[in-house]
């Protein structure tokens, strides 16, 4: 016992003088930096990944410019500049600071992608400022909104002025003949061959939003955010393959028109995929997908509205939330402990 | 060279990530350090209960003389790792806790006296109570990392038979190349150490699991197997290189498909994992009577000569890295361990323990943590199949049950889902403070 208590009686001495100045000859400069684990980080960061999405939307852009002219670009920059201006002013409102992540960029120009291209310039920025202010920092700003920012900023848009937000043009190198409305529009008549249509729906040579109507570019995009690792391709092929395959069965309706047009393609790559307001499971990210591909394909065919993407993704948006909660993963070793009782 | 029926067929974990695997010094020999002045010893150096001092201040010890020692059946006991005398029993901070642990510093009389090893006759001949008891006389833990005491885990319960014993030479964190080495330039001893394991466990399947990194182990290793002659014995597995391959539950998910159960051990479904560091041990510790004093560090990162080294356990950091040449460029921390699951520690006077496998000096350049965007990357990597992000989450709520009804207790803090974070959210950290608020709770009810 002698042996025991002898280092007992030494240690409040030793313990003190530890706390005094600290053993041996440690100098401050030898104090080293304490960080939590792990201590190495993933070339990922939030800004990267915005930035990426950002560079990958120049495509459907071009294309949008150069289909409808210098117009769309101005569209597309004033969405931009006005979102990242509100974001600024709201963050200075409320008292947070603000960084420059990329994510106003992103929404301002996804917001500018869906809207037509004689859209009035001032209308475009109210669009924006609606798009940051209430349906992204109302709720919180980045990782807390619950709509997508630019659909939700489309979809007030729409409420406000209808008109506006639903007149389309022809491309520059459309015939006159074509000139009435959207391809999904009742209106619509197309007198060429049907492969023809298809193929100028899928290079962009149709009336439309911006940055929707060309197929290829926004393929182009969105397989750049695939190789990239961005986006996940659940909820792309499974938006795009309930389309296709609901207009597959019914009757009188075209699958590959139905693919190819409106806003579904940009829709499915860059506004479905977006990660907060999307399940964050592959259960969920499945049944979001389908969700939205039969809600696209009921407003189309039956609603009252030439165009479902839109509305589709904003009310799984709403459902996301329950989706994540009903789809959690099964953890590893649970299965086992269930089947031993 | 393939030799028939030893190698299997390559198998890879389901989840996990690439890492940059940075082994500098992959090609490096181990060098003996010099023997210290001056060691400091830790009186808890496992998982288990703590040791206390059989010695006190001014007495003469040989080394490998055993200096402190605990009543606890889960405890392993320290020795002293240089001869001289015991000339303090300062203070020191335990890494993983934070806390200060009782330590013994033994200042070296440079002549390295041995106590007298004891080695049986025929060692192969001794009862499996006999190997146990010199394994934990060794003071031999879990080398990997985890410090768990060696003839505790070798001794499952009577109700469970343990039919596969694999010995995890995966070493899937960058930078560490210790096992690697070990298995390279000590093989013999390495499948020495895994016959006894399997002597005393008698399983039906011993495999040997490496990486598809460390290529040249995998030969070294297959071509021993055969001139060893446990042909018929032990099965080699490469397994593709990713993080978190080397974890214990990982592994055995890896190579038999088999799920530990939650809150279960890899013995509960028949398994007992090894490193292949802990079957060396157990060699020097049968057949040269060498109780645990030393161990393969690596010493890499922001240091001029990156080396494996051979160092005396208590060694300070310091030695280790000034026989390195020093710090070069710029680093402002220090990590005991690999970069994933190390931890850091400021002080340079602290010493190398059974558990430190690496000594990684690097450049930290602290991030702001943002909110999160629901990307789910923490949950397509997380080996354990759990939803890291809403530990997080709950736990910045404070709603901890929240998190243990997420199955919080699953993780084991691979720190994966804090690496492939792009919101930069201390993940562990917040999995680590919930953890240990559940630990208080259910200790005050």
């Amino acid at each position: 016992m002698t042996q025991e208590e002898t280092p007992k009686e030494e240690t409040p001495k030793e313990e003190a003088t530890q706390e005094e100045a600290p053993p041996e000859k440690l100098t401050v400069e030898e104090r080293f930096l304490l960080s939590p684990g792990p201590h190495l980080r993933s070339w990922y960061s939030v800004s990267r990944i915005m930035y990426i999405v950002a560079l990958a939307l120049i495509f459907p852009t071009a294309a949008g410019v150069y289909f409808f002219g210098f117009q769309a670009l101005w569209v597309v920059i004033v969405a931009i500049v006005a979102a990242v201006a509100t974001e600024y002013g709201v963050k200075k409102l409320r008292g947070r600071p603000f960084i420059m992540d990329g994510g106003a960029v992103v929404t301002g120009l996804l917001l500018g992608l869906i809207l037509p291209p004689t859209m009035p310039l001032w209308m475009v920025a109210v669009g924006s400022v609606l798009s940051i202010a209430i349906v992204k920092e109302a709720f919180g700003g980045l990782g807390f909104n619950i709509f997508n920012p630019a659909l939700g900023g489309r979809a007030l848009l729409m409420a406000a002025w209808l008109v506006e937000t639903t007149t389309w043009v022809p491309t520059r190198f459309m015939p006159d003949a074509v000139t009435t409305a959207t391809p999904l529009n009742m209106s619509f008549v197309w007198e060429g061959s049907k492969t023809s249509l298809w193929w100028d729906l899928f290079i962009g040579n149709t009336g439309g939003s911006i940055g929707e109507t060309s197929a290829l570019a926004i393929l182009v995009g969105g397989g750049l955010l695939l190789a990239l690792g961005i986006i996940e391709w659940r909820i792309p092929l499974t938006y795009i393959g309930t389309v296709a395959l609901l207009t597959l069965i019914w009757p009188g309706q075209d699958p590959i028109f139905h693919v190819l047009a409106g806003g579904l393609m940009l829709g499915a790559f860059f506004m479905a995929t977006d990660y907060v307001t999307s399940p964050i499971t592959y259960k969920g990210k499945i049944i979001f997908g389908i969700g939205c591909g039969v809600t696209t394909v009921i407003v189309r065919l039956l609603g009252g509205m030439p165009e479902g993407v839109c509305f589709s993704i904003l009310l799984m948006n709403a459902l996301t939330p329950i989706i994540d909660k009903y789809t959690m993963v099964r953890p590893f070793g649970l299965k086992k402990v269930r089947s031993e009782g | 060279m393939a030799i028939m029926g030893i190698r299997l067929k390559k198998k890879g974990a389901p989840h996990g990530v690439n890492l940059p695997e940075s082994k500098f010094t992959a090609e490096s020999p181990i060098e003996p350090l010099p023997l210290p002045e001056k060691v400091i010893l830790p009186l808890h150096q496992n998982l288990g209960a703590p040791c206390e001092a059989v010695v006190t201040r001014g007495a003469k010890v040989l080394t490998g003389q055993k200096i402190g020692d605990s009543e606890k059946y889960v405890s392993a006991p320290i020795h002293a790792s240089v001869s001289g005398e015991i000339s303090g029993t300062p203070m020191v901070i335990n890494p993983p806790t934070g806390r200060l642990i009782k330590a013994l510093t033994v200042t070296s009389d440079g002549e390295d006296k041995w106590v007298e090893l004891e080695v049986a006759k025929n060692p192969k001949a001794l009862s499996v109570k006999k190997l146990l008891e010199k394994i934990r006389e060794a003071g031999i833990v879990g080398l990997g990392g985890a410090t768990f005491p060696t003839h505790v885990k070798l001794v499952p319960p009577k109700d469970k038979k343990i039919d596969t014993v694999i010995l995890n030479g995966c070493e899937c964190e960058p930078y560490i190349t210790a096992d690697h080495r070990v298995m390279l330039e000590y093989g013999e001893k390495v499948l020495s150490g895994l016959s006894i394991i399997k002597k005393v466990l008698s399983p039906d399947d011993v495999y040997i699991a490496i990486e598809d990194n460390k290529e040249d182990a995998i030969d070294h290793l297959e071509e021993l197997v055969v001139a060893m002659g446990f042909k018929d014995e032990f099965k080699i597995i490469p397994l593709e290189s990713k993080y978190p391959t080397g974890a214990e539950k990982t592994l055995i998910g890896t190579i038999l498909g088999r799920e530990v159960p939650i809150g279960g051990l890899p013995l509960d479904i028949g398994v007992i994992v090894q490193n292949v560091g802990t079957a060396k041990a157990i060699h020097d510790a049968i057949f040269e009577g060498k109780p645990l004093i030393e161990r393969v560090v690596t010493v890499t990162g922001a240091v001029k000569n990156p080396k494996n080294l051979l160092v005396r356990l208590g060694t300070p950091l310091r030695s280790l890295i000034e026989y390195c040449g020093g710090i070069e460029g710029k680093a402002n921390e220090i990590i005991l361990g690999g970069p994933m699951m190390g931890i850091s520690h400021y002080d340079l006077g602290f010493p190398v323990t059974k558990g430190t496998s690496c000594v990684l000096v690097k450049e930290t350049i602290p991030v702001k943590e943002q909110e999160c965007i629901n990307c789910g990357r923490c949950l397509s990597v997380c080996p354990m199949h759990l939803m890291p992000t809403m530990f997080a989450k709950y736990a910045k709520a404070g709603r901890y049950d929240a998190c243990k009804e997420a199955y919080i207790d699953s993780c084991f803090e691979c720190g994966t889902c804090a690496y492939a974070c792009p919101a930069h959210i201390p993940i562990v950290q917040y999995t680590k403070v919930a953890k240990s608020e559940l630990i208080k709770r259910a200790a005050n009810k």
